[in-house]
C-alpha cells in the first residue's frame, strides 16, 4: 500500500533570519526570529503550530529546545538529524505527518550563528574511531578526496570546478542578501589558497550565520492562507554510508537514488523542472549532483558547467540565490535550498528572478557525501 | 532467547589490540571469503562468521588529498587494499601519490597510538 502524498501540503510561510553575519545573537534567537516570521508570513499564529521538526548543529535535542523557546506545545515533532539534507527529510515527515493528521501546522527549523561565535564550522557529528588515526579535516578531507577520484575517473579539472564557483558568485550578486558579493575571476579562483587537494578555499562553502523557517499546513487548507502556496509535490531519500571510507564509489553519491523516488512520487520528469537547488558545500558537489540526479552523464559534470551553463542566463538555472558557496552557509544550509525555491516559486527573488518558476528540485546533502535528500516544490499550476 | 555472548572484547577492541602487538589483521567470512574493513560485528553483507587474517599489505592508492596547514602539509588518502576493502590512511614518507600507485602497508608508532600507514612499493619517488 502506498498514499500519494503529491501535492497534499504546501509550504504556506517561509523566513529567514541573520543571513551572512548576525552579531550579538545566539543560535536560537536566530532560529526564533526566522521561526516567528515564518508564521506571521502564513498569517498563522504561534499557537496554531502543532508541528515541529528540527535539526541543528548545536542543540542535542533541537525540538525540545525549540518547543520551549518559542512556547510551543505541539503534538507531533521529529528531530531527525541527517546533517544538512534534514530539512528535505522534514518535507517529506511533515507532509506525511500532515496528511496522517498527526499535526495540522507545521514548522520546520534552523538556526546558527557558527560565523560570528567563532568563525568555524560548527559541528557535532562524532569521530569516526578507523579514521581518528589520520587525523582527517572533516568535511572539507572527504570532500577533497571525492574531488581527487572525479578528476582521476574523468579528467575533471580544477577549471571545470572553478566555474561552479563562478556562476554561484553570479547568481550571489543579483541577490542583496548574499554574503559574498563582487566580481570574481577565474583567475582568482585558481590562485586561490590550497586547503586540501584539490580544493581551495575557492572551493569551499562560506562560514556564516543564519536561520530559515517554514510552515507547512495541509493543501486544503494552504489556499485560505494569506501567502502563495508552494506545494509538497515528491521527496525521496538514500543514505548507503556514514564515513568517507564507506562510500562504495567515490564519484557517485546515493542520489542516483534519492532523485528518481522524488521526481517518481512528484510525477515530473527532471526537464521540466525550472529550478535546480543543489547542496553545494563544495564546487566538486555541484558536479557531482548535476550527474547523479541524470542533468548530465557521469563524469561530465566538469565539462556540463563550463560556459555560463549553470550561470545566470544559462540554460539550467541553478543555486539561484548564490548558493552555500556565495550566499549563505550556516553549517547546515538545507533549509536555505528551500527558501529559494519558495521566494522563485512565488515571483519574489527580485534582479534574479528567473521567468515563469513553476517547478523546483531541491537537492540535500549531509554529512561526507553520505545522506542524499531530495524534494520537489511546485506552485498551484503544477497540481 | 539469551543474551549474546560478550565475554570476549569486540571487533575494535580486537583490531587496536593487534595494532598494539604490531600485527595489521583484518576481518574475513569464513563461508564467502569477503573481507572486512573496518572491524565490525557482521559483514556488510550479512555474514556473521567473521574471523581475523593478515592481509598481504598490498594495496593501490583509491583517492588522496593533501591538507594544507600552517603546522605543515600531510596527505590523507584511502587505499583499496589486494584483498578488496578501502581504508584510509596516509603515505607518510611523500607530499602526495598518483591515484593508482602500489603501496605497502607498514605499521608506524604515532604520537597518539600504533597505526597502519602504506609507503609506495619499491620506492618512496613520488
Amino acid at each position: 500500500m502506498s498514499v500519494d502524498l503529491r501535492g497534499r501540503a504546501a509550504i504556506v510561510g517561509m523566513a529567514t533570519a541573520g543571513t551572512g553575519e548576525a552579531p550579538g545573537f545566539s543560535a536560537m534567537e536566530l532560529l526564533g526570529q526566522a521561526a516567528l516570521a515564518a508564521v506571521a508570513d502564513a498569517g498563522l499564529t504561534m499557537g496554531d503550530i502543532d508541528g515541529v521538526f528540527a535539526a541543528t548543529s548545536s542543540h542535542a535535542f533541537p525540538t525540545m529546545s525549540v518547543v520551549e523557546y518559542l512556547g510551543l506545545r505541539p503534538r507531533h515533532f521529529d528531530g531527525t538529524n541527517v546533517g544538512g539534507s534534514s530539512f528535505e527529510l522534514h518535507l517529506l515527515q511533515a507532509t506525511l505527518a500532515l496528511e496522517a493528521g498527526l499535526c495540522d501546522a507545521a514548522l520546520i527549523c534552523y538556526g546558527s550563528n557558527q560565523r560570528t561565535a567563532g568563525g568555524r564550522l560548527v559541528s557535532m557529528s562524532e569521530p569516526q574511531w578507523h579514521e581518528t588515526p589520520y587525523h582527517p579535516r572533516h568535511p572539507i578531507t572527504a570532500y577533497g578526496l571525492a574531488a581527487s577520484r572525479h578528476m582521476h575517473e574523468y579528467g575533471t579539472t580544477r577549471e571545470n570546478l572553478a566555474d561552479v564557483a563562478l556562476a554561484a558568485r553570479d547568481w550571489a550578486n543579483l541577490n542583496p542578501d548574499a554574503f559574498a558579493r563582487g566580481p570574481l575571476t577565474k583567475e582568482e579562483v585558481l590562485a586561490s589558497r590550497m586547503i586540501s587537494d584539490p580544493l581551495t578555499k575557492a572551493d569551499c562553502c562560506l562560514v556564516t550565520d543564519g536561520a530559515a523557517a517554514c510552515v507547512l499546513v495541509r493543501a486544503d487548507r494552504a489556499r485560505d492562507l494569506a501567502a502563495k502556496p508552494v506545494y509538497f509535490l515528491g521527496g525521496g531519500a538514500a543514505n548507503w554510508h556514514r564515513s568517507i571510507v564507506a562510500m562504495p564509489d567515490l564519484t557517485t553519491t546515493a542520489a542516483v537514488e534519492s532523485g528518481p523516488r522524488a521526481l517518481e512520487m512528484a510525477k515530473v520528469g527532471r526537464e521540466e523542472l525550472d529550478l535546480v537547488m543543489l547542496y553545494d558545500a563544495f564546487t566538486i558537489n555541484t558536479v557531482l549532483f548535476l550527474e547523479d540526479l541524470g542533468f548530465c552523464p557521469k563524469g561530465e559534470g566538469g565539462r556540463f558547467v563550463g560556459d555560463g551553463r549553470i550561470a545566470p542566463g544559462g540554460e539550467l538555472a541553478v543555486n539561484t540565490n548564490g548558493g552555500g558557496l556565495s550566499c549563505v552557509h550556516p553549517g547546515m544550509y538545507g533549509l536555505f535550498l528551500i527558501a529559494e525555491a519558495v521566494a522563485q516559486i512565488r515571483g519574489q527573488a527580485g534582479e534574479r528572478q528567473i521567468a515563469d518558476c513553476d517547478l523546483a528540485l531541491c537537492h540535500g546533502n549531509g554529512g561526507t557525501l553520505s545522506s542524499q535528500c531530495t524534494a520537489i516544490l511546485g506552485s498551484e499550476a503544477t497540481l | 532467547m539469551s543474551d549474546i555472548d560478550t565475554s570476549r572484547q569486540g571487533p575494535q577492541a580486537t583490531y587496536q589490540a593487534f595494532l598494539a602487538q604490531g600485527r595489521f589483521m583484518i576481518q574475513r567470512s569464513r563461508e564467502t571469503g569477503e573481507h572486512v574493513f573496518w572491524p565490525r560485528v557482521a559483514a556488510p553483507g550479512g555474514a556473521g562468521d567473521l574471523e581475523w587474517v593478515a592481509p598481504s599489505g598490498n594495496g593501490t592508492v583509491y583517492a588522496i588529498t593533501v591538507n594544507r596547514a600552517r603546522s605543515g602539509d600531510r596527505n590523507i588518502a584511502l587505499i583499496e587494499l589486494a584483498e578488496g576493502v578501502r581504508m584510509m590512511s596516509t603515505l607518510p614518507r611523500v607530499e602526495t601519490a598518483p591515484i593508482g600507485a602500489p603501496v605497502t602497508a607498514r605499521i608506524e608508532e604515532a604520537a597518539d597510538g600504533p597505526r597502519v600507514v602504506f609507503d609506495l612499493t619499491g620506492g618512496d619517488a613520488a
